[in-house]
């Protein structure tokens, strides 16, 4: 049985009268990527931060890897890389130089640093440029800088807050096969903190929809879509000829068909749960009905999002 | 305590100030005026304009040199008015000058340090590393107290040898460095770098821009001209022992101030700032 990597209950911090995190729990298991949702002041930043162990709590409880970050900062900081939201280097130094400085800093041998920088620099196709001032990048390139900054001690858990954020498509889609391929291939877990529901639907395992500090929603894709919205719709889009008609009265009886909408030659059908699918999909077929499409509604992180925020405003 | 990240702080700092040519320009123009250009001035000076000129400065140097103590005014003695001169200006005059160099060096390189890292806005990554906050702090410090205290001693060494070369047609030996002046160098400038960085570290939680926190630093030297101030008008004369004194009472204060910096250093607060 694996621990979670993470665990909070009732996390709280306030600056002054505003509450950036509000009573915040979840956990993250290993291997997982987990996005943190929200606006900018939700609160993603902050949660950041506090696991971190540079900013103590206001109350609540955080283990990370078992420990207390708000005393044993130093010990989690050992096992977590970073890529902040505005990632600034160090200009006036070379790529180089700034990954062997954080290198150091992240208790790499120094034996062993001059291999490793290479290895990254070369992933992050910056060893052509290794020796240049990073003053002289395009912001893709400092981003990705920036990355390999967070991944150079190799740690297992990784805080990325908003990694493509000003990136152009092509720079964005490199970064995000990067996360993707960081939780499958190393087996590390990743934390996302962004506003990009696009990216937070592609890359994310499970997600927390954070508003103001609260945690508005927490699950998968899936179990927050049932939980929105408990009955599924599909469509099906019958071959040229057939009778929608008599293709809706072949499954009204199958239970769990809560509803049958019919048009020129398709049917839109509620059923209470995936699983009723197969079921009208054999119904149609053993009746004969020549069946074109099957098409359950999927809904998007971003409608269930926006549900959520709605529903909060 | 994790000596290899303070040391890479240190580094890192160092270099990132031999990029600013505003932070290092002065490292290198005051100590070429202090350590060459004035003491030749003023050694050349007598040996090629009339001695009577040189006994109307004569006034000056007799109430520096009435109130001397005696060990000091032993040094004035059997020495001829172009010697007495040099003695007075190269030995005396000239050394509160190089009590600036130190305070002017760690805050220079301090203000880079602590305001200019988050005027860049890289000290958020520098928070996220695993070191503590001692270790941050005493990497920041190192990198502005040792190159202050390195760039002061070579300037002394320097002015040594100028004074030394320019004046030897006149004493026929090696008179430089006075009694007082060792103590200056290993007492007193190392106290006035750690003062200058002490006071910029609490000065960079109440500025924002690298500028604002080195020119509030630089108010500093006000103590130097008081020193100066003092020597020129036969007050405070900077002997063995008054160097001692004011070596103390720097060393306290210091002492103060670098403790009030290191309670206030907290990442926390770091953050807050960002």
């Amino acid at each position: 049985m694996t621990h979670p990597i993470i665990e909070v209950t009732n996390l709280q911090r306030t600056f002054g009268a505003n509450r950036a995190v509000d009573g915040m729990t979840f956990h993250v298991e290993p291997g997982e990527v987990f996005g943190l949702l929200g606006p900018n002041g939700a609160g993603k930043t902050t949660s950041v931060r506090l696991l971190n162990g540079i900013l103590p709590p206001s109350g609540g409880t955080m283990r990370v890897f078992g420990l207390d970050p708000a005393t044993q900062g130093e010990l989690v900081r050992r096992q977590t890389g970073v890529l902040t939201e505005t990632p600034s280097h160090y200009e006036r130094l070379s790529a180089r130089e700034n990954l062997e400085f954080f290198g150091t800093l992240t208790g790499i041998p120094a034996a062993d640093l001059p291999r490793r920088v290479d290895e990254l620099l070369s992933f992050f196709e910056l060893a052509h440029r290794a020796d240049d001032k990073v003053e002289t990048f395009s912001k893709g390139m400092k981003q990705r800088l920036a990355l390999a900054r967070a991944l150079i001690h190799q740690p297992p858990l990784l805080f990325l807050d908003e990694p493509t954020s000003g990136l152009d498509p092509e720079a964005a889609q490199q970064v995000n096969d990067l996360i993707a391929n960081l939780g499958r291939r190393n087996g590390q877990t990743v934390i996302l903190a962004t506003h990009n529901l696009l990216d937070a639907q592609r890359l994310c395992d499970r997600v927390a929809i954070l508003n103001k500090g609260r945690i508005l929603a927490l699950g998968s894709l899936k179990e927050l879509a049932r939980k929105l919205w408990p009955v599924t719709w599909v469509d099906v889009t019958l071959f040229n000829g057939a009778s929608a008609e008599s293709a809706s009265v072949s499954i009204q009886a199958i239970r769990g068909v809560r509803q049958v909408s019919v048009g020129k030659d398709s049917l839109a059908i509620q059923v209470e749960a995936e699983e009723i699918i197969p079921r009208v999909v054999s119904a149609l077929a053993a009746n004969q009905i020549p069946i074109l499409k099957v098409n359950p509604r999927d809904y998007t992180l971003e409608d269930i999002y926006f549900a959520l925020q709605a529903g909060e405003a | 305590m994790n000596w290899r990240s303070i040391w890479a702080i240190a580094r890192k700092d160092l270099k990132e100030v031999r990029q600013n040519k505003a932070a290092w320009a002065p490292a290198i123009i005051v100590p070429l005026v202090f350590a060459v250009i004035m003491p030749l001035a003023f050694i050349i000076l007598p040996q090629v304009i009339p001695v009577e000129d040189v006994q109307r400065e004569l006034g000056d140097m007799d109430t520096l040199i009435r109130n001397m103590p005696p060990t000091l005014k032993a040094i004035f003695d059997d020495k001829s008015l172009e010697q007495m001169f040099i003695i007075y200006m190269a030995g005396f005059m000239l050394a509160p000058m190089f009590l600036i160099m130190p305070l002017m060096f760690s805050s220079v390189v301090g203000s880079d340090s602590f305001v200019g890292e988050r005027e860049r806005k890289t000290m958020e990554a520098l928070l996220y590393a695993p070191t503590s906050d001692m270790e941050l702090f005493l990497g920041k410090v190192l990198a502005a107290v040792l190159p202050a205290i390195g760039i002061s001693w070579l300037t002394y060494m320097v002015y040594a040898l100028v004074v030394n070369a320019a004046s030897f047609p006149l004493f026929g030996g090696l008179w430089f460095p006075l009694a007082p002046w060792w103590l200056m160098m290993f007492w007193l400038t190392p106290a006035l770098a750690v003062l200058g960085i002490s006071a910029t570290v609490l000065i960079s939680s109440r500025v924002k821009t690298f500028m604002e926190a080195y020119q509030m630093s630089a108010s500093l030297v006000v103590l130097v001209l008081a020193l100066m101030l003092g020597q020129v008008s036969g007050v405070l004369i900077l002997g063995f022992w008054t160097v001692m004194l004011v070596g103390l009472m720097v060393w306290m204060v210091d002492a103060a101030l670098i403790y009030v910096a290191v309670s206030n250093f907290k990442r926390s607060s770091l953050v807050a700032k960002l």
